[in-house]
This record gives C-alpha cells, structure tokens and sequence, in this order.
C-alpha cells in the first residue's frame, strides 16, 4: 500500500513538472517555432504600439534573450528560491515561490492568485457538495424505480441539464429567482465566508445551483447506469439469496460498488471545474479565478495566465493523487494485487 | 448416498412444487421461462435439474428462492417448503428463510463474492442476518465452515479478499457462506462448471460430505450429465420451460424414456465406454422462449416426431407415470415403442 | 479475428488420413518451446519473477490427423496454441511447419503463414463482428488476402456456408440471429476459407449446450475427412479431446507430462497426473457411482509464478519421494512400453494386466 502511494505521489509529481513545461512551452517555444522572432514575442507582451526600448524592457524583464531551457531554470528557480526583478529603476524582490509579476499591473502573481482563490473554491466546494448530494441521490433512486414516472422525470431533466449551458440557466436563474421573485432583489455578490457566514451562503446559492445543474445531471445519469449495472451483478443476486433486506442490499453492497467509478470521475471534475466557474462567475459578476484568467488572456498578462493553469493543474493532479489512493482504500482488488 | 426417503413431516414431502408458472412480459411478448412444473424433493436427497440454456432451469431455482422480482415476473403455482407456502406468502417472510432454510451457490464464485469485502465478512454477514450474535462469535463461526469446507489456515484466510482465493477456494468458500446457517435446502446452480475437473471432483465430494452432515435436500442444476450421475437421486430433465423427464436416476441412465434425454445421452463422448465413431446429438438448436414451437416444444428437433400422426405438433404432451414406476415422461409416442427404440436403436450405441 | 496472408506455395494438404511418416515427416513440429512472462513489481517496477507459461514443450503433428492438448487452466495450453498461431511470439524453442521454421519469423513475414494456419476459438459470441454479415464475415479473408474466386466471393461464401452446414440463403443476416452452435459454423466457415493446412481449436465446443457440442465435433471430423485438415485442439473436456484426437497430450505447469496416442492413453495412462485426471471425470452412469477408483487430488495447481522444484506435480502426488522433489523427470519413452508413448514420472504406474487393446 505505501508503495503503491509513494508511486502515484511521484507520478503526480511529474506530472506537474511535464504540464509547468509544456505550459511553459506554449508561451514561449510555439510561437518560435511558429516563426516569430524574440522581437515580435516581446512586442505581444509590451502592450500595444511598443516601443522599441519598451520591448527591449520585456526581452530583458522575461529574459527571452536567453535560451529556453535557461528561461524554464529561471522559472523553476523563481517558485524554489524566489527571484529579483528588474522593474524598471528598482530591483523587487520576489519571494519564493514566486510566479512572476503581472506585465500589465505589476503586482506579484500569486498573493493576486490567492486573493482570488477562496470566490472560486467557496463556489467550487459547494456546488460540488451539492451536486454529488443531488446527484447521485437522484440517479439511485431513478435506478431502482426504473421506468417509473420519476424516472422518466428525472432523466429528462438531467438530459437538459447536461445540453444546457450554464450561461444560460445562469440568466434563467437570475432573471427568475433573483429580481422575478426578488429574492436577491439587489442581484448576488460575493462575501467572504469570514466577514459574514450567512451572506456568504444566501449570496452563493443561486452560483451553486448554477453550476451544479449541469454536474447534478451528468452525475444523476453515471449513478443510474452505474447503479443498473451494478444490480445486474452476481453478487447482488448472492446478497439477495443470503435473505439480507433490500435496503442492506442496496446500501452494503450496490451502492459501494457503483459509487467506485463515480469517485474517479468526481476527482476529475473537480479539477476541471475551473470551465465551468469561469462561465459562472461572469454571469454573476464575481472576481475569482475564472474571472482573473479570462481577463489575463485578453490583455495577454502571461505570468498571470500561467499563474492560474499552475494552480489549476496542481489541483487536478492533486485530486487525482487523493483518487487514487481513496479508490485504492475502497477496492482491495488495486490495493492488494 | 441413496438412502431411502426419509419422511420429516408427516406425508407431506420436505420440498414440494406444485404447478410452478414464472413468466416474464417483455416488450417482445411473454417469456414463459417455467411453465407448470412440479416436483417432490426429502431431505437428505439430491434432485438433478438438467437442461440446456433456456430451459428454465435457474428461472427455477431463482423462483424457489423468492428472487424475483415482482414486478419483472408472474409467478403462480404454489412451493412448499417445511409446510409452508411461499408463492403467495409476504416477500419478507421469504426473504427471512433465504439464507436460513434455504441458500444458493453460484456457477461463478468470483463474479458472486462482492470484490470489496473478505471472504469472513461476507460469511459473517450472511449469519448474523439470521443469528443475534455478536461479531466475534459470527467470525469465530465464519473460520468453523471455513476450516469444515476444507480450507487450510482458515483463521488466516478468513481475511482474505475473493481475488485471492483461487477458483476451487472460492467455491469452497461460497459453500461455507451458504451452509453458515444449516440451511436444510442447498441449491447449487452449475456449481462446478466453472472449475478444473480436478477441483469439480473435490467440490462434488464436499457437498456429499456436507449433505451426509447436514442432512440437507439439494437441488443439483447442471447441463453435465456426468455430475448428475455421479450426485443425484432423482432427475428431472426440462426442455423450454417444461419437465419432458423425471424419474429416478437409474432409471433416467438405464431406461430413459424421452428422445430429448436419449439425445443428450448421444451427444457426449464417454471415458467410460470404448470410444464411439460419431456422437449422435441432437439436430437444431434449443428453442427460443419468445416463439416456442407449438405442440411438444421438442418436435421440431425430434427424429420421431412423424411416428405421432401429427399430435407433436399440435398437443402439449402430458407428463404421465409409467405404470408401476415413479418414472414420468410427457411424449406423444407409445411407451412400448419407446422402450423398443431405447433398447435396440439408441442404448447399444452409446 | 483477421486473417491475411497472400498465396502459398502448394494448393491444399493431401487427402485424409496418410501413412504417418510416409516420407514427408509432421505438418508440425514444436521443440522446447518456451514462454515466460516477466512479473514487474514494486516502486520501481523491477521485474521481480518469471511465469513460465510454458516451459520446454515438444510435439509433433501429422498431416491429416489431430493432436489434443488437455490440461486444467494455467498449464499452457493456450499459450501453446497462440504461439503456434504466431499471436506470441515464442520465449525460446522452434516451431517447424512444413519443416520451415516460423517461430523466428518477423510478424511482417507471417501473412503467408496466416493462410495455411487458423484458429478456432471459444467464444462464438465475441469473436464474430456484430455490425457485419455473414457474408461479409466469411468472406473477409478472401479480400483481405486479394484472392481471386472462380465464381466471385459470394457463391465461395455460399459454398462455404453449405459446407458447414449452414443455409446459404443467410448470406445476408447478421451473427445475433443465429444461435450459439450456428455462430461457431459461422467461424469455423472463416476459418475454412483460405484453405488451411492445420487448424487450431482452442476450446471449440466448451461455451455450446450439450445438444450443439456434438454436432460440432462431428462436424469437425467431417471437415477432417473431406479436406485433409490437421486440428491441433485444445481443451479440458477430456472426454471431447478423447473423442476427437489421435494423439493426447497433458500438460501441467507449462510442461507436457505425458503424450501418447490417443487409445493408449485413456486405457494404460501413465503419470499420477493424468491417472487423477481421468478419474476425476465424472461418468454418466449412476450405477459406476460406488465401484470405480477415485483419486482425489488435494489442493490447486500450484502458481506458475513460484513452480515447485523438480517435478511439477509432486506436491499433490501420492506417489512422491525425495527424488521427484530434487529431479525433475523428463519426457521419454518407458524402456519396453508402447512406442511414442512418451512419460515425464520417476515412478510411472504400471500397464496394467492383459490390458485390453481397442
């Protein structure tokens, strides 16, 4: 068992190394190879109409002039140990593990990533709650009522649930609930969790909902199947024949083993869910990750774009360690063989 | 083995199934997978239930164990078990003596365990459904059937995962769950059919074994004419959904009475006889249950079907006592002309 | 499963049934083949073990008749057969057909090789493509192998079809409407359309009911005779391979532990192992039920990953002595036995008295 952790951990770690270079590698290394000269890919991080000395600035600030294996060090060095950056008369020191500054308002990327990151994960943790709840919750019970009324209900909604856009139930939700019923007369915004719990809440309710709509039904429809599957199983037929209570059947036994394959795909998601949180948290107007990164792409801020698939890559990957080890926890057929 | 019928209850038989109907609609129409069957079954005796797949066999044994649904199947007729009717009785007084009075093994033990728990907990568990005991004393009871089922180092293994049991193991392992609770009906659908012959053999003594212990009736569901021969007091052969043979098995060897039997007997090769040029098998294939043959479900496939003036085509045949016997066949044909044919055209060449 | 290869040299096998070793020497010839399969384990994936899969097996096949190889599951039989069909490519050991050697050759140079030998396999249901005709199954290896038909592929699918006994007319319905034993015609008729010199046949009966075995054995026989084929069939119905077989092999643990013609070995078997075997069958006769020997062996096959030292089987033998667990015996004619009757035992049984000779 420790092994088989100590191994995943390592591969997890890789990884991220090979996702940091080919991020890396994306920014720097495709538009060369694409033609451009060090000129030109400094002029697309200098802003509009560079000047000649202002795209000198970037060559020297980015250190584009040097090898790209010796820029890759230096961004490794950077999150290590930390760096000086030359910011035009002064030298700033930036500490490890230092992502960089942001080209267009200077400010060092990850205090900017953390400042931002609670909106996104208080929206992130309880829509997934939520979404897991619902979920799989619906799908079990459309499972075992199969073909029942509910069923068909259920299974309609979830299939408009999935071809949705968030979006657009996004605009739905606020029209309706918020200022139709004016339940959030004022529109919703973010409060942070420490300022005041319940605000916190009463303002993520819709986002959540939102948000975990399309996962709710995605969910509901993989429990279903997962769970159909799962009862067709021998062994089910052999925990029957044992004379337990259908209840114990469900619970002990179909449950547990149709929920395995839900684990592995739930690890994922939460990971990429940072997709789906960027459409939310436009359409509610809240200043998190998504928001940050959608708007660094348009200004072409690099270091905060990198800054923020970093981060998102550390998540899926870290997710997927913990996966993996729970799933190994929860079927001894990977743990043991 | 073949002691006499041992009388528990005062006349009436420890098993009996009367008339037995389990029908399942489908989109398709309606699956007659059992379709009036009836038979007696004593404690301490062994039953072999042979057919080929979609005889009806394990919609059979399912059935007597209450397993299906009620929504998916009709069932009718009645099954009395110890003097008591589960047909019509409520599913959870059914389910209270399924695992106690009457349990089942599987063909597959592996697909049967679950994967995620030992072996000791899925036998503890099936105990202490029926037994108020604690964990221990269920655990203590699981590594007993464990180390009588013939696995060594029982209190080790009783930690053990079905994955790392080997197939023979398993099974074992399978039969200590289904006897933890001295059930006095076994049911064993293909129990053997998935394991090396050596291993059938070991398994086929065990349930012996345990049924000289236990006392226990079996209901032995197999295609192996073989295993049948070697366990069985009485047989009963079923061809789409209905019993076409049944009768004791010296008498289902020596003296069969149904084509459909003779035909199984022709189809395989013996170790124990000089070895023939060809098998004689059956021709076609064994009917589908949404569109069975009308008349004697066997007709089409039948070499005698013409000999009945058409009635095989026509008429179910009833199953009937032969005289004098306890031997039942349902065929159009003359008794006499089937004795005939046995004894000079099909019993010399097998 | 595809076949492809392009024309081979001669145009089909002799007739049925010649003289073995009439000049030409075996259709097959197998020495010492070897597969191991390494074991990786632990944080940095070492290989840790060896499964010997098959460990040294030798066999020959005449043109025109049948080898079985039984033996329970693990002990390399299938193995065996897929590396014959060139599906595994061979640990070590030679593989001579027609006296060529192809256990060397690179898959590239196999499409010949792919023509005059064929497989049977066990599942009727998954090995047929669902999506395709039968006419299209069956006539897939004439296209895959650019053959020219006399009368085009249709009528030599027909043919085919006709051959194994089933309706020409169904040329254009799909496998799910056949049933089991149909679907198994329905690969054997691929299996015959490129005229193969030797097939194998793992396991060709053992997923079909009772009633559907037999007519398939026969009907493999009747290909035998009418085209001259050479089977190579692997199973472990002792019963069917009794039936179907010329020559028998058992194999344990990778290794043959005893082969011998057919009649021989069922009557006068000589190692432990194969003694147990048959005696483990159970017999179709209730009255046999009390009087007959019983060997019961204790326990599993032991794992091919961890084999024990010197003879496979003496862990589970009730014959063993110190020597059968240092020595592994080998494969050999007993001195003053029965010619080609070949035994891996330290301590055969004896033949036993005025043995019947069938």
């Amino acid at each position: 068992m420790l092994s088989f952790i100590i191994r995943r951990f390592l591969g997890a770690m890789a990884m991220l190394v090979v996702s940091s270079i080919v991020t890396f590698g994306i920014f720097f290394v495709l538009p060369k190879l694409a033609g451009q000269t060090t000129d030109q890919l400094a002029a697309t991080y200098a802003g509009k109409a560079p000047t000649q000395q202002a795209i000198d600035d970037i060559k020297v600030r980015l250190g584009l002039d040097e090898p790209i294996a010796v820029q890759y060090a230096r961004f490794v060095e950077g999150v290590f140990v930390g760096k000086e950056f030359d910011n035009g008369p002064s030298e700033i020191w930036c500490p490890p593990p230092c992502l960089g500054y942001s080209f267009t308002t200077n400010e060092p990327v990850l205090p900017k990533l953390l400042d931002r990151a609670p909106v996104t994960l208080s929206l992130a943790l309880g829509a997934s709650v939520l979404w897991v709840v619902t979920g799989v919750g619906i799908g079990v019970l459309s499972a075992l009522r199969r073909g029942s009324v509910f069923d068909r209900a259920a299974m309609v909604t979830a299939l408009a649930g999935v071809s949705l856009p968030i979006y657009f139930t996004g605009l739905v939700s606020l029209a309706v609930f918020a200022y139709g019923l004016g339940l959030w007369p004022t529109g919703v915004r973010y409060v942070p969790f420490t300022e005041n719990p319940v605000d916190w809440a009463y303002n993520l309710i819709l986002p959540w909902v939102t948000l975990s709509f399309l996962y709710a039904a995605l969910y509901a429809r993989l429990t279903r199947a997962g769970m159909l599957e799962t009862l067709g199983e021998d062994y089910i037929r052999t925990a029957r024949a044992k004379g337990l209570p259908e209840r114990t059947v469900i619970t002990r036994h179909a449950l547990r083993a149709s929920l395995t394959p839900i684990l592995t795909v739930f690890g994922l998601d939460l990971g990429l869910l940072l997709g789906g949180a960027v459409l939310t948290e436009s359409t509610f107007g809240f200043a998190g990750l998504g928001a940050l990164s959608i708007q660094s792409i348009f200004t072409g801020d690099l270091p905060m774009v990198m800054g923020v698939v970093l981060l998102a890559t550390l998540f899926v990957v870290l997710l997927n360690f913990l996966v993996d080890v729970l799933y190994a926890v929860v079927d001894p057929r990977v743990r043991l063989s | 083995m073949s002691e006499p019928v041992k009388d528990t209850s005062g006349g009436s038989p420890f098993l009996d199934v009367r008339d037995l109907r389990i029908h399942f609609p489908t989109d398709d129409g309606l699956v007659r997978s059992v379709d009036g069957l009836s038979f007696t079954l004593e404690r301490g005796r062994t039953l072999g239930i042979v057919g080929e797949s979609g005889s009806g066999k394990s919609v059979t044994s399912l059935g007597i164990l209450g397993l299906h649904h009620r929504r998916n199947a009709r069932v009718s007729g009645e099954i009395w078990l110890d003097g008591k009717e589960l047909v019509g009785a409520d599913p959870d007084d059914v389910r209270r003596l399924r695992g106690r009075h009457m349990a089942m093994i599987f063909q597959d033990p592996l697909s049967s365990m679950h994967p995620f728990y030992t072996i000791g907990a899925q036998i503890i568990e099936a105990y202490r459904i029926h037994n108020a005991v604690s964990k221990k004393v269920a655990r203590k009871h699981a590594i007993d059937m464990l180390g009588r089922v013939g696995i060594p180092t029982p209190d080790k293994r009783v930690d053990d995962y079905p994955h790392q049991f080997s197939g023979g193991m398993r099974q074992r392992a399978m039969i200590a769950m289904a006897l933890s609770c001295d059930p006095e009906l076994l049911i064993a659908d293909e129990p053997t059919t998935a394991l090396d012959v050596t291993v059938q053999a070991q398994i086929l003594d065990l349930l012996r074994d345990l049924q000289r212990e236990f006392d226990s009736a079996i209901i032995m569901i197999t295609h192996d004419l073989g295993v049948v021969a070697e366990l069985a007091d009485d047989v009963l052969v079923m061809y789409g959904g209905r019993c076409v043979e049944y009768g004791a098995v010296d008498d289902m060897f020596h003296r069969p009475l149904h084509p459909y039997t003779w035909g199984l007997l022709g189809s395989m090769p013996r170790l124990d006889r000089a070895r023939t040029e060809r098998l004689m098998p059956v021709k076609g294939a064994p009917p589908s249950l949404i569109n069975l043959p009308s008349g004697c479900a066997f007709h089409p496939r039948c070499a005698y079907a013409d000999r009945t003036g058409g009635r095989s085509q026509t008429e179910v045949p009833e199953l009937r006592v032969e005289p004098e016997t306890t031997h039942r066949a349902a065929c159009h044909l003359d008794v006499a002309e089937r004795r005939r044919v046995w004894e000079t055209e099909i019993g010399p060449k097998l | 499963m595809e076949t492809d290869a392009v024309k081979a040299a001669e145009p089909a096998a002799p007739a049925a049934s010649p003289a073995p070793g009439g000049g030409e020497g075996p259709l097959l010839e197998v020495t010492g083949l070897r597969k191991y399969f390494p074991v990786h384990a632990g944080l940095m994936r070492r290989q840790v073990a060896t499964v010997k899969a098959v460990d040294g097996v030798s066999f020959s096949v005449d043109r025109g008749r049948t080898l079985g190889l039984v033996g329970e599951s693990g002990c390399g039989k299938t193995t065996t057969g897929r590396m014959i069909m060139r599906l595994e490519d061979p640990t070590a050991g030679s593989i001579r057909f027609e006296g060529r050697e192809i256990a060397t050759l690179r898959q590239s140079r196999l499409r010949p090789l792919r023509r005059d030998i064929q497989m049977i396999f066990q599942d009727p249901y998954s090995s047929l493509n669902p999506r395709k005709t039968v006419g299209s199954i069956v006539g897939a290896p004439f296209h895959l192998q650019d053959i020219k038909t006399e009368h085009g592929v249709k009528r030599a699918v027909q043919e085919l079809l006709e051959l194994v006994g089933l309706n020409p007319e169904h040329y254009n319905r799909y496998p799910h409407e056949f049933s089991g034993g149909q679907r198994q015609r329905i690969g054997i008729a691929r299996t015959l359309a490129l005229k193969p010199k030797l097939i194998v046949a793992d396991e060709p009966v053992s997923a079909l009911d009772v009633s559907i075995q037999a007519q398939v054995v026969n009907l493999l026989e009747d290909l035998q005779n009418e085209l001259g084929l050479t089977y190579v069939v692997i199973a472990h119905d002792l019963s069917v391979v009794r039936h179907i077989s010329d020559r028998v092999a058992v194999m344990y643990l990778g290794r043959i532990v005893e082969i011998a013609d057919q009649a021989d070995l069922y009557t006068r078997p000589k190692h432990p192992y194969t003694k147990a075997l048959l005696s483990a069958v159970p017999v179709p006769d209730p009255a046999a039920r009390d009087g007959r020997e019983r060997i019961r062996l204790t326990g599993d096959v032991p794992s091919p990953l961890n084999p024990p030292p010197g003879c496979p089987f003496h862990p589970r033998c009730w014959k063993a002595q110190d020597r059968c667990k240092v020595e592994e015996p080998a494969l050999a004619d007993e001195a003053g036995g029965t010619p080609g009757h070949a035994v891996a035992c330290h301590f055969p049984e004896p033949a036993p008295e005025a043995a019947p000779v069938p």
